[in-house]
């Protein structure tokens, strides 16, 4: 299942199939973080281009920059120096409440831990990011039930976390990021919390979503998590080490 | 994030910890409810004391006999050189200003009708007597300059004087006895209620004077035209205190006091005496009033200190809503909404328990007790100034939290 093929640079490989413009493009990306007294020095002179409709995932040891590098794709943070372009918006030049619409509109995030809302239905877990988004849709409710039926839950909206397993609310967790039509789905440790079988259903359910054109970035330190996707980016002490294109394992029944 | 987002979301996240919510607006339940209750007496008792200024007549000077001293040597009021007739004729005659004048002698005995049996206050009055004290007759007519020259047997009942012996029927017209002497009954004045002291003004019989002196009191043996006390009309825009003046100098000069005498008798003007007293009143529940500001404050910290504990327990929660796309105004609007959803929901707790310990209080207490609808809407808002003085804090800490941290944070 495994024939890697070894990127030159940094730069996208035009060879991959089905792949549209740049989507993200990170030019000499640096973050520094001031810990006390200490310049730490988390990303340094990245850079990076992920085209539409890709399927990445970012991998590297703790203290490699991949987490860094994921918070500054979500928008959730901004870069030190350098260049970060997420659907053709340099996110540096964002004030705060740009940076949050830009997530709400361009960005649906999957947390290793789900962040669900104690309590909640799933139908209104699902509807959460709508309730920020401009202008509200009329038929948020709508479009919150087709996600959820989308990832194999119509016959448990109305159930609270607590009456679903762990699968089961990162589904939930899935539609969630899904519900406003992003471009580009962030999972961070998605299947950390899960046993092994339910973490091959939700990659399968990410498999899928990227065939319908969604571009999504996986950060795992799982190489098998990795194995899925088309193209494999290994981060360490601030630098990119690897970036290959692979082709992705599909589940248990591979074509 | 629309108003009605937050309120939704306020309300979901109180239901969720509803005990510990009702316990933390406990603070603000206290000062609402005692607001509405001081308040309601408050009003209550001011309106209490202006119908009473009301019942006593306006523009009504009283003369007391006996000095009113407290250090004198005599016993009290009445102790003293009596008021008399001659007294009354000379207010009536020598003082201007003045525009009706008649004493009062009291008493008090059964007031018999065939099986009927009620012990009243029997008062001896001159003629001008309703007229006085501004009370109207609702039924015959009132006593008559004749009856008092003549000694009339005629008797003039109160309001609850005819409804214990007369149930149901008309009084005028009819017979009763006091002291064994036969009456007619010519006239039933109209209610006039409690007086400061709580007494029942309404149960009253008034008699001519002359008549009462000569059958029901009995004869005086130091004085016989002994007069008990003198009500005093006043002519409406004539000053009072000069009138009262002038009635004391008269009194003084009848007496042949020195100058510099203490005076053996009194004038009082009533009205002016509950004025104060009900401006005391007023004083008081103001007072107690910033007692219960003390108390919304102290519940403000109350929800401040919950709010703060609430958006430390939801930092992730707050995390992820930031993740997705809530602004930093998103977020404040939903906290701040929170701590006002409390405070409002402890602002209708007190009203509750306000209106039903007031209504508690006009009941056992017997005592008026207004609550108007602009004290519930001032408590309301006052409860939700409160939310919003208190929850700023906490909704700014909550706004101002990094996303990342707050999605990291355990």
């Amino acid at each position: 299942m495994t024939v890697i093929e070894r990127a030159t640079g940094p730069e996208l490989q035009p060879s991959a199939p089905a792949l549209g413009p740049p989507l993200i493009v990170v030019r000499d990306l640096t973050k520094i973080y001031r810990v006390g007294e200490q310049d730490l020095v988390a990303l340094d002179h990245v850079s990076l281009e992920i085209a539409e409709g890709d399927f990445v995932a970012i991998m590297g040891p703790s203290g490699s920059g991949k987490s860094t590098m994921m918070n500054l794709i979500g928008a959730l943070d901004v870069p030190t120096s350098g260049q970060l372009l997420l659907d053709g918006r340099d996110i540096g030049k964002l004030n705060v409440d740009e940076l949050a619409d830009l997530r709400n509109r361009s960005l649906g995030f999957v947390f290793q831990q789900f962040n669900l809302l104690p309590r909640t239905s799933a139908l209104s877990q699902v509807m959460l990011p709508l309730l920020y988004a401009h202008p509200r849709p009329e038929n948020s409710e709508e479009m919150a039930k087709r996600r959820l039926e989308q990832v194999g839950l119509a016959n448990r909206m109305d159930h609270t976390p607590r009456q679903l397993s762990g699968g089961q609310q990162q589904r939930v967790a899935i539609a969630r990021a899904l519900v406003n039509n992003p471009k580009i789905l962030l999972a961070d440790e998605p299947t950390g919390a899960l046993d092994s079988r339910t973490s091959e259903e939700i990659m399968q359910v990410f498999t899928e979503l990227n065939r319908e054109g969604i571009t999504i970035v996986v950060v795992t330190h799982e190489p098998e998590i990795a194995l899925w996707a088309g193209r494999r980016i290994t981060f360490r002490d601030g630098h990119i080490v690897d970036d290959v294109r692979q082709t992705p394992y599909t589940g248990g029944a591979a074509p | 994030m629309t108003i009605w987002d937050s309120i939704l979301i306020a309300v979901r996240a109180l239901r969720i910890n509803l005990l510990r919510s009702v316990l933390t607006t406990l603070g603000i339940v206290i000062g609402v409810a005692s607001v509405i209750i001081l308040v309601a007496v408050g009003t209550g008792a001011s309106s209490e004391v202006d119908k009473q200024i009301k019942a006593l007549g306006t523009n009504m000077l009283v003369v007391f006999p006996g000095s009113m001293r407290v250090m004198g040597r005599q016993g009290g009021a009445g102790t003293d050189i009596p008021l008399s007739e001659t007294d009354v004729a000379g207010i009536r005659d020598k003082v201007s200003g003045v525009v009706a004048v008649a004493g009062q002698i009291e008493d008090s005995g059964p007031v018999v009708r065939g099986n009927a049996n009620w012990t009243s206050s029997l008062s001896g009055v001159h003629a001008e007597y309703a007229t006085v004290r501004d009370w109207p007759i609702v039924a015959g007519r009132d006593i008559e300059p004749a009856d008092v020259r003549s000694g009339a047997k005629v008797a003039v009942i109160g309001a609850t004087v005819a409804k214990e012996v007369f149930p149901g029927e008309n009084p005028v017209g009819a017979s009763i006895r006091l002291k064994n002497v036969p009456f007619e009954v010519v006239g039933v004045l109209a209610p006039k209620g409690q007086s400061v002291m709580g007494r029942d003004q309404d149960d009253i019989v008034l008699l001519p004077i002359t008549t009462a002196r000569l059958r029901v009191s009995g004869k005086s043996q130091v004085q016989n035209d002994r007069v008990g006390r003198i009500y005093v009309k006043v002519a409406e825009g004539s000053d009072m205190a000069e009138v009262q003046e002038d009635i004391e100098n008269l009194l003084r000069q009848r007496r042949k006091m020195r100058a510099g005498a203490e005076d053996s008798f009194s004038v009082r003007n009533l009205a002016e005496t509950m004025k104060a007293r009900s401006e005391v009143l007023t004083t008081l529940s103001y007072l107690l009033a910033a007692t219960s500001v003390i108390s919304l404050i102290v519940g403000g910290i109350g929800i401040m200190n919950i709010m703060l504990v609430s958006v430390t327990e939801r930092t992730r929660e707050i995390g992820l809503r930031m993740a997705v796309g809530g602004r930093r105004r998103d977020i404040m609007l939903q906290f701040l909404v929170e701590a006002v959803a409390l405070c409002l929901l402890g602002g209708l707790i007190g009203i509750a328990i306000g209106v039903s310990a007031s209504a508690v209080i006009a009941f056992v207490a017997n005592w008026p007790v207004l609550v108007s609808p602009a004290v519930l809407g001032g408590a309301l808002a006052a409860a939700a100034a409160t939310g919003i003085c208190f929850g700023l804090f906490p909704a700014r800490r909550a706004a101002l939290l990094n996303p990342i941290d707050a999605l990291r944070s355990e």
